[in-house]
C-alpha cells in the first residue's frame, strides 16, 4: 500500500506528512502530531470525544482518515484558550461544573463552540439537541448545558462590545 | 479500531471515477463523507482494497427543483439538505427525516448518496425515497441509468449500483398541491439507527378522499421496503383515525423485523402499526394545508 502525502493546517500551524490511507485523523492528531487533548471514547462514531472542527464544522475524528483532511484546516482543544486565559467555554465548564471524569470535555467543547457559532443564543433545548453526538456518562448534562448557556451569555457580550452596540437587555 | 490497509485516491473529475471503477471493478469502493463506510472499514466488516474520494467532482451536491423534481447531488450533507431553502419550504418529510439522521457532526459530513448507496437497513433515506417513489441515478461509463427506489434497495447493504457506477443524483417527484409527507423514527436514543421508521407520502383528491398514497419502512426487515399493502388499504378512502390504523396493521403484517436490543418481533410490528398512524394524521394534516 503506498502512503499519501498531506497538507493540513492544526491550530495555525501547517504540517506536511506521509501517511498511510488507513491512519484516522484522530490517530494522526494524537500520535503523529501529539495533540492528545482529542480523545478516543467509543471510536465507533457515537461518543463525539474526538470532535474536532474541520474547515470550521464539528466532525468526529474517529471517522474520518487523515487523507481526507488533506488541504482542510483543523481546530483542536489545544487551540481554545489563548496562553493562560481559558476560552469562554472551558472557563464556563470550569465555573458551572460542567465536568467530573472530564473524558468527554474536550469533544463536548469543541461541539458547543460549532454550536454557538451557528446559533449564538441557543434555548437549553437547542443545546441538548446541538450536543446529542456527544457522550458524557458522568454530569448527566445538566451543568454541561449551564456551562454552555453561561459562555453564550459572555460570548455574545464580548461579541457587542466589539462590535460597538450596547448589551441587550435580559 | 485499526482499518485494514486500503489505497487510496481523490480524482479531479467524474469520468476519471469511472475509469478507476471499470480498471479496478469490485476493488474499488467510494468515499463520500464516510460515516457510514469508515465504520464499516474499522470493524472490518467491508475491506475495500481502494478508496476513491469523490472530494474534489464539483457539481455533485446541488439541490435544484425542476418542473418534474426536487434533485439533490449525491454529495449534498443531511445538514445542508436540511437548512435548504426549497427543502424548507415545500419538502417538510425531508425537514423531518434530516433533523434525525444520526447527529449533528454525522449531519456535517453524511451525505444522501452514501447514505443511500450503502442501504443500511435502518437508515432513513430509503424510507423516505420508498414513500415518495423517488429514484437514482447511478453513472457509468455507458451513461446515466435511472433506478426507481422501489427497484433500488435489494438486501441487507445491497443495492442496484453496479460496481462500475457511481450514485449521482437522488430525484424526488416534486410536491403536488394537496399532498405531503411525514417521517416518524423512534429510537432508542438520540443518534441511534431507527428500532423502526415509517414515513407516508399522501396526495389528497378534490373530494378529499386519498388520491395516491405511498408508505416507506425501515429497520423491521433485511432492507428498508415499500408497504404496498397499507397503501393499498389508504387508496380511495377518506382519510380518519380508522383508515390509518388499518393501514398500520398492514404496515405491521408486512414487516419482517428480527428480535435484538432495540426490541422483539411483537414490540417491533406494534411500533410499525404506531409510527405509520402517527405519520399518517400528520401528512393528511401537512397535505390539506398545502393547497
Amino acid at each position: 500500500m503506498t502512503t499519501q502525502h498531506i497538507s493540513v493546517t492544526v491550530n495555525g500551524e501547517a504540517h506536511e506528512a506521509d501517511v498511510e490511507p488507513r491512519l484516522l485523523l484522530v490517530h494522526f492528531l494524537r500520535d503523529s502530531l501529539g495533540l492528545t487533548g482529542t480523545h478516543v471514547g467509543c471510536d465507533t462514531s457515537n461518543c463525539g470525544a474526538c470532535t474536532v472542527h474541520v474547515d470550521g464544522e464539528s466532525a468526529k475524528s474517529c471517522t474520518m482518515l487523515a487523507v481526507q483532511a488533506d488541504g482542510r484546516t483543523i481546530k483542536t482543544i489545544e487551540a481554545m484558550a489563548v496562553g493562560a486565559t481559558l476560552h469562554p467555554l472551558q472557563q464556563a465548564f470550569w465555573d458551572q461544573h460542567g465536568l467530573q471524569c472530564g473524558f468527554c470535555t474536550p469533544g463536548m467543547i469543541m461541539q458547543a463552540a460549532w454550536l454557538l457559532g451557528e446559533n449564538p443564543d441557543p434555548t437549553d433545548e437547542e443545546i441538548r439537541w446541538g450536543i446529542s453526538g456527544n457522550l458524557c456518562r458522568c454530569t448527566g448534562y445538566v451543568n454541561i448545558v449551564k456551562a454552555i448557556q453561561q459562555a453564550a451569555g459572555e460570548m455574545q457580550a464580548a461579541a457587542a462590545v466589539q462590535a460597538g452596540s450596547p448589551v441587550a437587555a435580559g | 479500531m485499526i482499518p485494514g490497509q486500503f489505497d487510496y485516491v481523490r480524482p479531479a473529475n467524474l469520468d476519471e471515477v469511472l475509469r478507476i471503477l471499470k480498471d479496478r471493478e469490485g476493488e474499488a469502493k467510494i468515499l463520500s463523507g464516510g460515516y457510514s463506510l469508515i465504520p464499516l472499514i474499522k470493524l472490518r466488516l467491508a475491506q475495500p482494497a481502494l478508496l476513491v474520494d469523490l472530494r474534489d467532482i464539483d457539481g455533485l451536491d446541488a439541490i435544484v427543483e425542476t418542473d418534474d423534481d426536487l434533485r439533490i447531488g449525491a454529495r449534498a450533507t443531511h445538514r445542508r439538505i436540511h437548512e435548504n431553502a426549497i427543502v424548507r419550504d415545500h419538502y417538510p418529510m425531508l425537514e423531518d427525516a434530516t433533523a434525525l439522521i444520526g447527529d449533528p457532526q454525522v449531519r456535517n459530513w453524511g451525505t444522501i448518496g452514501g447514505s443511500v448507496a450503502h442501504a443500511d437497513p435502518a437508515s432513513d433515506w430509503p424510507a423516505i425515497l420508498l414513500a415518495t417513489r423517488a429514484s437514482v441515478v447511478c453513472r457509468s461509463g455507458a451513461g446515466d441509468r435511472v433506478i426507481a427506489a422501489r427497484d433500488f434497495f435489494l438486501d441487507t447493504f445491497t443495492t442496484a449500483i453496479e460496481p462500475t457506477e457511481v450514485l449521482t443524483e437522488v430525484r424526488i417527484p416534486r410536491r403536488p398541491r394537496h399532498a405531503a409527507g411525514c417521517y416518524q423514527k423512534l429510537e432508542r436514543k438520540v443518534g441511534d439507527f431507527a428500532t423502526a421508521g415509517v414515513s407516508a407520502m399522501i396526495r389528497l383528491g378534490d373530494d378529499g378522499r386519498i388520491e395516491s398514497a405511498g408508505i416507506g419502512v425501515t429497520g423491521v426487515a433485511e432492507t428498508p421496503f415499500a408497504a404496498t399493502d397499507a397503501e393499498t388499504v389508504l387508496v380511495g378512502n377518506a382519510p380518519d383515525d380508522d383508515l390509518y390504523r388499518r393501514a398500520g396493521a398492514a404496515a405491521a403484517a408486512q414487516s419482517r423485523p428480527g428480535g435484538d436490543v432495540r426490541g422483539p418481533v411483537e414490540y417491533k410490528r406494534a411500533m410499525v402499526a404506531e409510527l405509520t398512524l402517527r405519520a399518517l394524521r400528520t401528512a393528511v394534516e401537512r397535505a390539506v394545508a398545502y393547497a
